[in-house]
């Protein structure tokens, strides 16, 4: 089965691979492709991988992700490859990297927290205080935040 | 910078600094040595929230040494109006040297530090930080014991909401404080804030009783249960009034053992309790002053005389 192509080949576009089972519907909506966007997205879930038993797959087409979009990537799919495809070829590879800080990434989801104050004209900063197990704070109020409410809370 | 939003913007060093600092300036706090060290010098006094001892504090601080201030409360100015924490700042990086912010919101201090160039110094944000508070807290242990060092302190309360024991747990640790930490259920110390003190190296226990951890006890920090803070009047009605202290309980408790509190006291410290050695909450409010005039003089680049006379 693993010889079979599950999707097409894709044209131009991004392909992200060793996502990790169960999360491509989490980056979908992190990198918000799923609003406002009418490009074609082919999900596979759950297909098996030498390196990590199961794992998601997502490609989107004529879209090139940036790197940016990519670094959101790092939160919740910090292992996950990234390739640029243009006319059916890998065109570049690139790096999802967690950075220590995500300036206007996410909003805080402390309901108390000064950045609520969406007439603030601050950025939205969040610290990464640990990477295994994922750790994130706001910088300004210091709560931990919950990672299903960044995913709501993505800028 | 010499902001001081959390105690982590202090070194060990630099708190030992200020405190040596406020103990020179007792005098000067209690009004006996005139010593206009900050003469010229204008804060701001921001306060988004009611404070009383806080803000009288630094506003006696300032004026002992010199200096004057401008108060500001949120009632009936611009901030009513729907101005932003940025804008109402803007104004005052152009008016003082040095501001003080208390905000009910979590963060605002750090907010204020990086929208604006003065010095800012932390009177609390909503449930966050309080380390002035902290300063004098530590001021008042020092003061007792004569070290900050391996003391077994209990903090009683509302350690959910109550900034002043978030702040004064991170300090503690730092110098080796054993810490129990008593609370009913839904007002336990925020997991992350835990998590902060055990890595730091800290031996933190965990408890609902308060009897049981006066007899281990170097200090007992008592504190209210903040009505203001709670969400939902039931939640608060169902452990208002859970922790009281009164002088028969000094009867189990180590020799020079201190009780503390941060004031205002609604009914966790009965007032038989004001006459013991053990009660020292009344000196550690006036012990605001001698530390926050030295926190000032550090904001300011002042430096406090070797010799204060």
């Amino acid at each position: 089965m693993s010889e079979m192509r599950r999707v097409t080949a894709i044209c131009n576009g991004t392909v992200i691979d060793h996502i990790p089972s169960g999360r491509a519907i989490q980056v979908i909506r992190m990198l918000r492709v799923d609003t406002n966007r009418s490009n074609p997205v082919s999900l596979v879930m759950n297909v098996p991988s030498d390196k990590m038993g199961r794992k998601d797959v997502l490609k989107i087409e004529d879209l090139e992700l940036s790197q940016e979009e990519l670094d959101r990537l790092a939160l919740i799919s910090p292992q996950a490859s990234v390739a640029i495809i243009r006319n059916y070829g890998v065109a570049e590879k690139r790096v999802v990297e967690l950075n220590e800080e995500l300036l206007n990434v996410a909003r805080c989801t402390f309901w108390n927290c000064i950045t609520q104050n969406k007439m603030e004209p601050l950025p939205q900063k969040l610290r990464v205080v640990s990477r295994d197990p994922i750790e994130v704070r706001c910088y300004y109020c210091g709560r931990g935040q919950n990672m299903e409410e960044i995913i709501e809370n993505i800028l | 910078m010499s902001d001081v939003v959390t105690m982590d913007d202090l070194t060990n060093k630099e708190i030992m600094s200020i405190l040596d600092d406020a103990e020179r300036l007792v005098p000067v706090a209690k009004g006996d040595i005139h010593l206009p060290l900050l003469e010229g010098k204008v804060l701001a006094n921001m306060f988004f929230e009611n404070s009383t001892r806080t803000r009288m504090s630094f506003e006696s601080a300032m004026k002992r040494l010199g200096g004057s201030v401008l108060n500001f409360t949120s009632v009936g100015t611009s901030v009513a109006k729907g101005e932003t924490l940025f804008d109402t700042m803007q104004m005052v990086d152009g008016y003082a040297d040095v501001a003080v912010i208390r905000h009910p919101r979590q963060g605002a201090a750090q907010y204020s530090a990086d929208a604006i160039g003065i010095p800012i110094l932390n009177a609390g944000d909503g449930a966050g930080n309080h380390p002035t508070q902290t300063m004098l807290d530590l001021f008042t242990i020092r003061e007792a014991h004569g070290t900050l060092e391996g003391l077994n302190v209990a903090l009683v309360g509302d350690l959910r909401y109550g900034r002043t024991v978030h702040s004064l747990s991170h300090a503690l640790v730092r110098f080796g404080a054993t810490l129990t930490l008593v609370s009913p259920e839904g007002l336990k110390m925020p997991v992350e804030i835990v998590s902060d003190l055990r890595e730091h190296g800290a031996e933190v226990v965990e408890t609902s009783d308060l009897a049981g951890v006066v007899p281990e006890a170097d200090v007992i920090y008592m504190t209210r249960i903040q009505k203001e803070r709670f969400p939902d009047e039931d939640e608060y009605a169902k452990v208002a009034g859970i922790y009281m202290l009164d002088s028969s309980d000094m009867s189990g408790a180590k020799d020079g053992m201190i009780v503390m509190h941060p004031l205002p006291r609604v009914s966790e410290l009965h007032p038989s309790l004001d006459n013991t050695e053990n009660a020292r909450y009344f000196q550690q409010a006036f012990n605001g002053v001698p530390t926050r005039m030295a926190l000032l003089c550090r904001c300011l680049g002042v430096k406090v005389p070797k010799k204060v006379k």
